[in-house]
């Protein structure tokens, strides 16, 4: 007996420390100099919750158990040396998968209690199952938008809210069903169902520019739906890890919403991606002034200071490591370079950072929307690079833009205004730019990784001859 | 050990908080890395899933908490591989203003 009882408090010991050492994670992730200092961190405590979990002597079997770690690590790693350009997709599929854990676990844990499952206990195991399974299939969807394997355009029908909503209501209402009569074990299957088919159509109505706000709320789903497993299995550790995911998801969808201008409530009921798809039709055409790389690099080296902005056209054109170039010729020849970025810039949130970090960019150069924009005044060339909504005045001045009201790159107040662009398509929005008409501003009509580089060897000859 | 409903909500409701102030403090750079880390750590679900798969109470459970296992644990080590992987990109100017 007094074996078994000190077995139980050394678990649990490693289960404190563990939340500990998570807490520390995040905490350190506040700045880059320490944030892989909270990665470790991170890892041990995982590492220690799981050695602390086989010791419970409940566990009458490892074969099955050891044989799952290491499937699990052998898909895992692949998925831990995916491309920097395919991270969203990546986080996607491991929402995907998080979720997939609790839904199985919180099924199992059902059949297994019922038919007597007391009410607090059923409704925190529905609650676990309903996100847990519509967050499964949800991220699924997005991981597959992401990839391109699905069509990125939103599918819209008409009354597609009330069906949705409808659906989360049935799931919900058989819940509550459940929860007061937990013997009607033939209705559990429905809130796995109905959340599996949720989470597909909530999607199905998302665009490509939409992604970091879904994306985040997946995150938070994933979270809350681990916290409410920790509620089923009473435990602490799970219940602080799935309240801190829950918490990050949170706090990075409400910036998303704010960066794009969106109530979060709005964002909530997954009703994102509709209205704006309507583009005002009747655009005339306007005279825009277009240069060449040479041009355009004889005003970069006349500069004394650049911002550039990237967008996801960008990541398309894999231009970053031509952007690190121009980056560094430009700073050799005393130039002050510096890079705006939009929170929603990219497909989730940080996502340029990370490009541009791996291109070799230091950090202190990447800077946020709200430190970049007192800066345009004093700048000479703004350099925008496959970003189009986030630089659109319009949301500034035109009251009656779909987009009127986010907050924005203020590029129009640079002296000089360049953007590399394909062609004057509109954007993800519909919505034309009238950034692209104003005297400032030079097209640099091409691709993105193309036409950099070919500034860039005018650049380098130029400092040459 | 069981705990009873309150507790689990009080921890609930801590964590929360500690969870907001302390990712309100994380650098909106960092904000990608800081998804994968948070997924990692949500993937801790793999010890309700060890549990499940090792105590055999029913074939059902068993082969659910294997296959959990195995989600997770997917989750484990490819989050905080590419987590690390993001942060060792992260590098200051090579001369730091003085």
């Amino acid at each position: 007996m007094n074996i078994f009882a000190s077995t139980d408090v050394i678990i649990e010991i490693t289960y404190l420390i563990a939340t500990a050492l998570f807490i520390l994670s995040l905490k350190w992730m506040s700045s880059p100099a320490t944030a892989r200092r909270g990665c470790w961190a991170g890892e041990l405590g995982m590492l220690l919750a799981i050695m602390g979990t086989l010791l419970n002597r409940g566990i009458v079997d490892y074969n099955w158990i050891a044989i799952a770690l290491v499937l699990g690590t052998v898909i895992g790693i692949p998925l831990g040396k995916v491309q920097m350009t395919a991270v969203p997709q990546r986080t996607a599929l491991s929402h995907a998968f998080g979720a997939l854990c609790v839904t199985l676990v919180g099924t199992a844990e059902f059949y297994l209690r019922a038919p007597t499952v007391p009410p607090f206990l059923m409704s925190v195991l529905s609650m676990e199952v309903i996100l847990g399974s519509l967050t499964f299939t949800g991220s699924l969807m997005a991981a597959g938008k992401l990839q391109e394997i699905l069509p990125q355009r939103p599918i819209i029908y008409k009354g597609q809210n009330i069906v949705n909503l409808g659906m989360l209501a049935c799931a919900i209402g058989v819940a509550v069903v459940l929860v007061m009569h937990p013997e009607r074990t033939g209705l559990f299957p429905v809130i796995v169902a109905v959340p599996l088919l949720f989470g597909v159509l909530m999607i199905i109505p998302i665009g490509g520019a939409d992604m970091p706000t879904v994306i985040s709320l997946l995150n938070s789903y994933a979270g809350l739906s681990a916290a409410a497993m920790g509620f089923v299995l009473y435990s602490k550790l799970l219940i602080v890890a799935g309240a801190l995911d829950g918490a990050s998801g949170l706090i990075l969808s409400v910036n998303m919403s704010k960066a794009m201008n969106r109530s979060f409530t709005n964002v909530l009921f997954g009703a994102f991606g509709q209205e704006t798809t309507a583009a005002k039709g009747g655009v005339e055409a306007r005279a825009v002034r277009s240069a060449t790389p040479e041009e355009a690099a004889g005003i970069l080296a006349a500069a004394n200071k650049v911002v550039i902005v990237p967008g996801y056209g960008m990541a398309v054109a894999q231009a970053q490591h031509k952007v690190r170039e121009l980056y560094d010729i430009l700073t050799k020849q005393g130039i002050d370079v510096k890079f705006g970025i939009h929170p929603v810039a990219g497909r989730m949130p940080g996502h340029m950072n990370v490009l541009l970090a791996e291109a070799d960019i230091p950090y202190d150069k990447l800077l946020d929307m709200d430190e970049i924009n007192g800066d345009f005044p004093q700048t000479d060339v703004a350099l925008i690079i496959g970003a189009n909504d986030v630089t659109n005045p319009a949301a500034r001045t035109d009251s009656t833009s779909p987009i009127f009201g986010m907050p924005i790159l203020d590029v129009d107040k640079a002296r000089t205004v360049m953007v590399i662009k394909r062609s004057m398509a509109a954007g993800f929005a519909g919505i034309d730019n009238p950034l692209y008409y104003l005297d400032k501003t030079l097209m640099l009509f091409g691709d993105a990784k193309g036409f950099v580089g070919s500034i860039v060897r005018e650049l380098s000859g130029g400092g040459h001859g | 050990m069981k705990m009873d409903l309150l507790t689990s909500l009080y921890v609930f409701m801590l964590a929360a908080f500690i969870g907001l102030e302390v990712i309100r403090r994380v650098s909106p750079l960092l904000h990608t890395p800081l998804m994968s880390l948070t997924n990692a750590l949500d993937a801790i679900a793999v010890v309700g899933a060890i549990l499940l798969a090792g105590e055999h109470r029913s074939t059902l459970s068993t082969v659910l908490g294997t296959i959990a296992i195995v989600a997770a644990t997917s989750n484990v080590v490819g989050g905080f591989f590419i987590t690390d992987r993001m942060l060792k990109m992260f590098k200051a100017s090579r001369s730091p203003k003085p």
